[in-house]
């Protein structure tokens, strides 16, 4: 066994550590509620180790492949139309994926911690969790289409119960306008893949032979160009593409702590990086003749969800919002088609997730005690809960891009990128970047000084869980925006290898 | 006289059915329970028999009846069914009627129908086969003698299944009327000998065919009955309705189509795509407005019945290696439907016998008065609506992946859609269970063992497909090996 395949056990672990988490759970009765809770933070942190283990061994420079940790077991062949290595659970790395998958660690670790004070139906909460976050895992670190998609719709699966059991503020309606956006989505990725496959001939649903397919013209350009809005929208409403980014207010304004956490922290990234799996590497020609479109798109996202958020008053939706622009960043992030640019992108996946997660869980510790998010509701927090503003003010400024944090490192690029090719964008999406600084400073003003309501002179501090939850994500932010070079290597290594990337 | 050996599981099976009937005749005390016990060891007799017939060459009975690894795929598939039903009948119809021992000898008779429908290789064969089967149904479905609804729904289900009959018989006689053949081989020799040239009896022929065949799986426009019948019959019937009948009904298809008339695919393949396209968008739609779980389940599995037609259709649009991987992929989705189909069933079952409801409405809160039926239910709906881990995701995947032809795409693509949509009502029954508490006074309870043990193993059933479905897709491809390999090699006739 090879070192690299040794590590590809690595990756396999930790796909395989959110399954085997929940098969155990499956077995505690379901009153442990105790035991429950402790199963799943041991498995988070385990969790969190591998996905820091896969990221800093990634290799970066001269003589490593692109993909590494690689693992490969053929799962159906031989069959029917499939022919050798027709499905594979083939699982590995590159650099894009390795980042990723970080972040899953750190969110899905931080959002356990902020649900130990859970006490309904703790179990099944967690059992359902756990599922989401092998979905997350499943589809960062597979390279089979069947596979992808596999986790890609397992990720989604859980979402509605999780948010219309545990939600809040109109569940059922939040939890079903998001469960079938998202499956609606699925949907033309579903016949899009179906088209792929059926297109390239080979019998397989190996990413990298179907990639190859894309790049030699085996799918022809005119196949590429039909087909490319069937991924991208597909995966475009699950990464808030505008304007299908409808279901995310709604969703996240319903979501419990640790569902918002996950879900605007990670599963949003998915539906971009979707983009990069299926749109620009597998279907290149398709990728140079769309991008101006989704360019559009990205920058109407970017505008559009800065302004709704700067007229909102539930917590939720401002971030709901705010998170419709940032990924609208992504989006002309991945648009530009320029290294800098599409580095910049996941850049921002990373920084978008962690920033979200904590201020999900600014807002859930505050929410888990006020009962409202009505932001008019409030005032004077500071004098209450200090340490809560503090770290809500970090994860706003990450928001507003100040420099030090991640927002900044990300956008920075995105943005120098998108200069480069679109000038006109570039500048619109500086304006939406002006406007996050006005609803996060103004809900910085209204909550957190002037007088304080009375009504909230009882209002606890965050819980030690919740400050080392937080902290967590705090640290990411100032990793990434201090000191970046071990994620744009990573990052600017894979991303100068997708095809149609220019310098 | 060694032909007579190719029955013997159905010898065994059909033989113990009468010995079922003659235990309650001449001791009539005998508990209704031990009856169905019996009988689910019979159908295991019958399985395990016929296990023995896996991997022989084909053999047929006078070019009438063949007994190759379809027909033992769908033997398996039926003592399956049987051993399922059977125990989901134990407790149901011991609390409803006196006597039993004709349905569960019915259940295991309307199996062996199911058997010979997939190994008919003759028109009239196949259409005794399809005549048993059904026979058997009408007197399943009234069993409940003074249960109104039941006796109602049998009577629809006669008078439009003799009305189908005899459609079916029609169209089999003008078939016989150009090829001068019942037997299928002969029947496909003909058609793609005679002169090029639409034939205007062979097209109506086809045609009646189709709506024949169609009425027995419920494709719409012939799907009326099925909601009725479903509603009215006792629940481990209409969970044999759907499953049993429609495997059945889809082997006698397949049978029929890929070798039969695959020589004038052009003159009825359109046909099928429309049918395909009609049958899973109307059971979709209609099932979103359901309140009775047994109807929502029939117009489920209606719009299920609509993706496998798509199977027929690019068996009429794709060449021969189109139709094989396609069949192939129909018979493993097959395989995952009727597991999801009889998991479900076992948990509404186990659900009615405690609480005595079937509406949807009724299912409200069993997250807390039953955990374990809630999630059975649970996966065996997300298995439907084609979602991964369970067994509907990757059947469906396969299934339209092979069935995807240059002309076909929009029929794939509609099929994708529609499957979307399932998902609301879907998921409108996941609500009724975990978001709302349940009734007043509706406390934890417990289930009989049987039942349990029952759902457990058919969730994990559609778990293992879900998941690895080799061994079943593999297990589908032998079954398909010998279908196309009868008979001469045909091409399409163009007109």
């Amino acid at each position: 066994m090879t070192f690299d395949e040794a590590q590809g056990y690595v990756v396999l672990a930790t796909l395989a550590a959110p399954l085997l988490t929940m098969l155990l759970l499956v077995f505690v009765p379901g009153t442990q509620k105790t035991a429950v809770r402790y199963i799943s933070a041991v498995a988070g942190a385990i969790m969190l180790g591998l996905s820091v283990y896969i990221f800093t061994a990634y290799q970066v420079g001269d003589g490593h492949n692109d993909i590494q940790m690689q693992l490969r077991w053929t799962w159906v062949e031989n069959v029917a139309f499939l022919k050798k290595d027709g499905v594979t659970l083939a699982l590995g790395v590159d650099g894009i994926s390795a980042t990723l998958a970080l972040l899953n660690g750190i969110v899905a670790f931080a959002a356990t911690l902020v649900s130990w004070k859970l006490d309904f139906r703790t179990k099944d909460f967690f059992i359902l969790f756990w599922m989401l976050v092998a979905g997350v895992y499943g589809t960062f670190f597979s390279l089979d289409l069947f596979f992808w998609f596999f986790f890609y719709e397992l990720a989604v699966v859980p979402l509605y119960l999780l948010i219309g059991v545990w939600g809040s503020t109109r569940k059922e309606y939040g939890a079903l306008k998001l469960t079938l956006m998202l499956v609606g989505g699925s949907a033309l990725i579903w016949i899009g893949i179906f088209a792929t496959v059926n297109e390239a001939g080979l019998g397989t649903f190996d990413m990298r032979q179907l990639w190859a397919a894309g790049a030699d013209g085996t799918l022809d350009p005119t196949f590429q160009k039909t087909f490319f809005p069937f991924m991208v929208i597909g995966c475009g409403v699950l990464a808030a593409l505008w304007p299908l980014h409808t279901w995310s207010p709604d969703g996240h304004m319903s979501a419990p702590t640790a569902v918002s956490m996950v879900h605007a922290g990670v599963l949003m990234k998915l539906g971009a990086f979707g983009i990069i799996r299926l749109g620009i590497q597998l279907m290149p020609e398709g990728a140079e003749f769309w991008m101006p479109t989704l360019m559009a798109l990205g920058v109407m996202g970017a505008v559009y969800g800065a302004t709704a958020a700067l007229t909102q008053r539930d917590f939720k939706l401002i971030s709901g919002y705010s998170s419709v622009s940032h990924m609208g960043y992504v989006l002309m992030g991945l648009a530009t088609m320029n290294a800098i640019g599409v580095t910049g992108a996941v850049l921002q996946m990373f920084s978008h997730g962690v920033m979200t997660a904590l201020v999900f869980l600014m807002i859930g510790a505050l929410y888990d005690q006020a009962h409202t998010r009505d932001m008019k509701d409030f005032g004077g927090l500071a004098k209450v809960m200090p340490v809560w503003v503090i770290f809500y003010t970090l994860a706003g400024l990450a928001n507003v891009g100040l420099p030090g944090l991640s927002g900044f490192t990300a956008e920075f690029h995105i943005f120098v990128g998108t200069f480069r090719t679109y000038p006109l964008a570039g500048a619109l999406a500086i304006f939406a970047a002006a406007l996050a600084a006005a609803y996060m400073l103004r809900m910085f003003a209204i909550v957190f000084f002037g007088p304080l309501n009375p009504r909230w002179a009882g209002l606890k501090e965050m819980t030690p869980l919740e400050k080392v939850s937080g902290g967590l994500l705090i640290a990411s932010m100032l990793a990434m925006g201090l000191y970046w070079a071990p994620f744009t290597d990573r990052i600017g290594a894979s991303v100068t290898l997708l095809p149609g990337v220019t310098g | 006289m060694r032909d007579y050996m190719l029955f013997v599981p159905e010898y065994l099976a059909a033989g113990l059915a009468v010995v079922i009937i003659a235990i309650e005749l001449f001791w009539p005390g005998v508990r209704k329970e031990t009856l169905a016990y019996l009988t689910a060891l019979a159908a295991a007799g019958w399985g395990a028999v016929s296990l023995g017939y896996l991997g022989r060459e084909p053999e047929s009975f006078q070019g009438l009846i063949q007994i190759d690894n379809f027909t033992t795929f769908f033997r398996l598939m039926g003592a399956g069914i049987v051993i399922v039903v059977s125990l989901l009948s134990a407790q149901y119809l011991r609390e409803r009627t006196k006597t039993a021992a004709e349905y569960y000898g019915l259940l295991l008779i309307a199996g062996c129908a199911m058997v010979f429908m997939a190994a008919a290789r003759e028109l009239i064969t196949a259409y005794i086969a399809l005549e048993l089967l059904s026979f058997c149904l009408y007197v399943l479905v009234g069993y409940l003698k003074r249960d109104n609804l039941s006796s109602e729904a049998s009577l629809k289900y006669i008078l439009l299944g003799a009305f189908s009959s005899a459609i079916f018989l029609y169209g089999m006689s003008l078939i016989y009327g150009v090829t001068h053949s019942t037997y299928y081989d002969e029947i496909a020799t003909a058609l793609s000998s005679r002169a090029a040239g639409t034939d205007q009896a062979a097209v109506v022929g086809f045609m009646l065919i189709l709506a024949g065949v169609g009425f027995k799986v419920s494709a719409a426009p012939f799907q009326w009955w099925a909601p009725d019948a479903y509603e009215g019959a006792p629940l481990p019937v209409t969970a044999f309705l759907s499953t049993a009948s429609k495997a059945a009904g889809f082997a006698l298809i397949i049978r029929l189509f890929t070798s039969a008339l695959t020589p004038d695919a052009v003159e009825w393949r359109w046909a099928v795509a429309i049918v395909a396209g009609v049958t899973m968008t109307m059971g979709n739609l209609v099932a979103i407005q359901q309140t009775s779980m047994k109807r929502l389940i029939a117009y489920s599995s209606i719009g299920q019945v609509g993706y496998m037609l798509v199977v027929l259709a690019a068996i009429g649009w794709g060449d021969q290696e189109v139709g094989r991987n396609a069949s192939t992929a129909l018979l493993l989705h097959l395989t995952g439907y009727v597991i999801s189909t009889l998991a479900l069933f076992a948990a509404l079952t186990a659900y009615y016998n405690r609480t005595g409801k079937d509406t949807i409405t009724g299912l409200r809160g069993m997250a807390e008065t039953q955990p374990f039926l809630a999630m059975v239910i649970t996966v065996s709906l997300f298995s439907f609506a084609g979602l991964p881990f369970f067994a509907g995701f990757a059947t469906k995947l396969f299934m339209f992946q092979a069935s995807i032809t240059g002309d076909l795409l929009w029929l794939v693509g509609l099929a994708v859609l529609n499957s979307f949509i399932s998902l609301y009502y879907y998921l409108m029954v996941i609500r009724q269970m975990y978001l709302f508490n349940p009734e007043e006074g509706l406390a934890r309870f417990k289930i009989s063992p049987v039942l349990w043990a029952t759902g457990a193993v058919l969730m994990l059933g559609v778990v293992f497909i879900g998941t690895y479905p080799a061994p079943a897709f593999e297990a589908a491809e032998r079954a398909t090996e010998t279908l196309f390999e009868q008979g001469p090699p045909l091409e399409a006739r163009v007109p």
